[in-house]
């Protein structure tokens, strides 16, 4: 790891990742302390972790977050790999710098703005169109899509960049339609890419707090917002322990996909070479 | 792959079907190609819930404040009299005028126009024109929520804080980022994954648990406090929740990972040759640095830093819960109009002062942001 790195890198390195784990590590740690008190040690309980299984009002949220975001992300990844593809293959068409500028911009737009625009948005359309009638689980998985979308694209657009891209031409010389050259060559080639959209999707989705108070309505409360106006009052010992549970989650998820992927990786390497052994 | 077949199998079917119908044949073609298919759907897609939003919110901050649902009036309104009238409040009977026909109707007009003159009676009209007038328009363009931005301090000091705070953050975020993206650009291909992936991880956990995180840290019995009376080097706990410094704390934490990955790309991509070059002629690792590192890595410093300082300048969160009631920021103010007073118009021109202040940001983004695509491509 030190291999031309100095000392003085390495211990800024080791610094930097000590600042991005030691507050997860204190969350984990404290899940597990048996006081109310959160951050004063009273001995090691699981407790916390049976009180967050029966409190309804987190897992109706969790049930409702989850709901919310695998539709979101679904919408997101449809729309998100037409944006992408649009970017990377199509280099002229009327209205293409309006295009770019509004798939980019909502990646730094300030929350608060997404937020208040999409809700002034659907009150206004259900004065007009009668549509979508109020505020709830609806609105929030419209707005969801709207800001997720974007991220799809940009990973979407990043792979078929790289890709090579004489397959496809080999295909339409072949006389392939545009579309059959779509689903049979570039669609399996950056299905992964789309999947890694649709997961970032989907954790933003879940994780967001800002852009669902302001578009919710009536009985639909994210997790996030259940946590947000719980954390509001201060520290909560069953905080920490939904906290754990999802770090783990996540962990265990990201752990899982890069074996998966490194072992797919082997596989293609050694494919390779076989082919290559077979045509000499 | 039957999905491709299967829907190429379907073209052909419509294809042979227009074939045969003609007028179906027409039709088709008025249909956008598919291509034409592939553009439209996310370009209206972003038109309706990005685009069209913003002309909305425009459209509000200039509307006044009502008690109704929903809590704002209508810019143009339908009054008697066919034609259309721009509001001129030092004339309130402008609509009036030009009616006279029917005895009621007038009276009803002048009314509804009366109080809507007048800003302190503005509450008491239920939004929405007079019923059971028509013909012309009334259009007001009402600039009382921005005289109002422009006359209380708190909005203006609210403004200067935000950016304050978001500038200062974004360069604790640099300091911070760029040894850490050099040190993983530098790093043996074997650590490299593992290491950047470690700067992803958080990005996919919880945003609002990691600030939470920061609470039981932070607060006068958390974490550093409780270590440091342990140690003994202080007494009385060091008060730092619900302070800036929490907030800027935060906000690092939060926002250094979209700080170090555009730094990382465009320092693994650097090509050493060129600092060994520099070292051969007897130049200083540190000098070689900052005079070819630095300047290299100069498209992933801007992209960086402005995915760092424009999310920052309008974050409601990170100060909602670590600041103080002094830690104002403009996006927190923003939230509490609309959520607390309920007042749409103000909010609306908040947001609108928002997107003013950063829009030049915005722009130097997306310029990089192209040029960086272009290069890709």
């Amino acid at each position: 790891m030190n291999k031309g790195l100095s000392w003085f890198v390495l211990i800024l390195l080791i610094a930097g990742y000590f600042f991005l784990y030691g507050p997860i590590l204190s969350l984990i740690i404290f899940s597990f302390n048996a006081s109310k008190l959160v951050t004063v040690w009273g001995g090691f309980s699981t407790k916390w972790y049976g009180a967050l299984l029966n409190d309804r009002a987190i897992m109706d949220a969790v049930k409702l977050s989850l709901w919310i975001a695998a539709i979101a992300a679904s919408g997101a990844a449809i729309v998100g790999t037409m944006a992408g593809y649009v970017l990377a293959r199509f280099r002229r068409f009327r209205g293409r710098v309006l295009f770019t500028g509004m798939v980019s911009s909502p990646l730094v737009m300030p929350e608060v703005i997404t937020g208040l625009s999409l809700l002034l948005m659907f009150v206004f359309m259900e004065q007009v169109f009668g549509w979508p009638a109020g505020r709830g689980k609806l609105t929030i998985v419209l707005a969801h899509t709207t800001f997720c979308l974007t991220y799809v694209s940009v990973i979407v657009q990043a792979r078929l960049t790289q890709l090579d891209q004489s397959l496809e031409e080999a295909a339409q010389d072949l006389g392939c339609r545009p579309m059959k050259t779509f689903f049979v060559i570039t669609l399996p080639i950056i299905a992964p890419a789309i999947l890694s959209g649709w997961l970032l999707a989907f954790t933003l989705s879940l994780d967001d707090v800002v852009i669902s108070s302001f578009n919710t309505g009536p009985g639909a409360t994210t997790l996030p917002m259940e946590i947000f106006s719980r954390v509001r009052l201060g520290l909560n010992p069953e905080i920490n322990a939904l906290a754990t549970i999802i770090i783990g989650v996540v962990a265990t998820g990201i752990f899982v996909a890069s074996l998966l992927m490194s072992r797919q990786e082997k596989r293609r390497q050694r494919d390779m070479q076989l082919a290559i052994a077979a045509n000499k | 792959m039957p999905w491709g077949e299967w829907m190429s199998s379907g073209t052909r079917f419509i294809n042979l079907l227009a074939d045969r119908l003609p007028p179906l044949r027409w039709l088709l073609r008025l249909l956008p190609s598919g291509r034409g298919i592939v553009i439209l759907v996310p370009y209206l897609w972003l038109v309706a819930f990005f685009l069209i939003p913003f002309i909305i919110v425009a459209k509000i901050s200039l509307s006044e404040s009502v008690t109704a649902q929903p809590p704002y009036t209508e810019i143009v309104r339908r009054v008697a009299g066919g034609q259309v009238s721009f509001a001129a409040p030092e004339k309130p009977g402008n609509a009036a005028d030009t009616t006279g026909a029917v005895p009621a109707a007038t009276t009803q007009t002048s009314s509804a126009q009366g109080s809507v003159d007048a800003p302190d009676q503005s509450a008491e009209i239920k939004g929405g024109p007079p019923e059971d007038v028509s013909g012309g328009f009334y259009v007001k363009f009402n600039w009382d929520n921005y005289d109002y931005l422009f006359s209380d301090a708190l909005y203006f000091k609210a403004a200067k804080n935000a950016v304050f705070t978001a500038f200062i953050s974004t360069v604790i975020c640099l300091l911070i980022g760029v040894p850490m993206a050099y040190g993983i650009a530098r790093s043996s291909t074997a650590w490299r994954g593992t290491l950047l992936m470690l700067i992803i991880l958080p990005f996919w956990t919880s945003f609002l648990i990691r600030v939470y995180a920061w609470i039981g840290i932070l607060k006068n019995n958390g974490i550093i406090n409780n270590i440091l009376i342990w140690l003994g080097v202080i007494n009385d706990p060091l008060p730092m929740m619900n302070t800036n410094f929490a907030v800027f704390i935060g906000i690092v934490y939060s926002y250094l990972p979209f700080m170090i990955l555009p730094l990382y790309s465009t320092l693994e991509k650097m090509d050493l040759s060129l600092l060994e070059a520099a070292q051969d002629l007897g130049c200083r690792p540190w000098k070689a640095f900052l005079q070819i590192t630095v300047p290299l890595a100069l498209p992933g410093v801007i992209a960086g830093s402005m995915l760092v300082f424009i999310p920052a300048v309008g974050e409601y969160v990170i100060p909602e819960l670590l600041g103080g009631p002094d830690s104002l920021m403009i996006g927190r103010v923003l939230s509490n109009e609309f959520f607390s007073n309920r007042d749409w118009p103000v909010a609306s021109a908040v947001a609108i002062a928002i997107l003013v202040l950063l829009v030049i940001p915005i722009v130097v983004f997306q310029y990089f942001q192209n040029r960086q695509q272009e290069a890709t491509t």
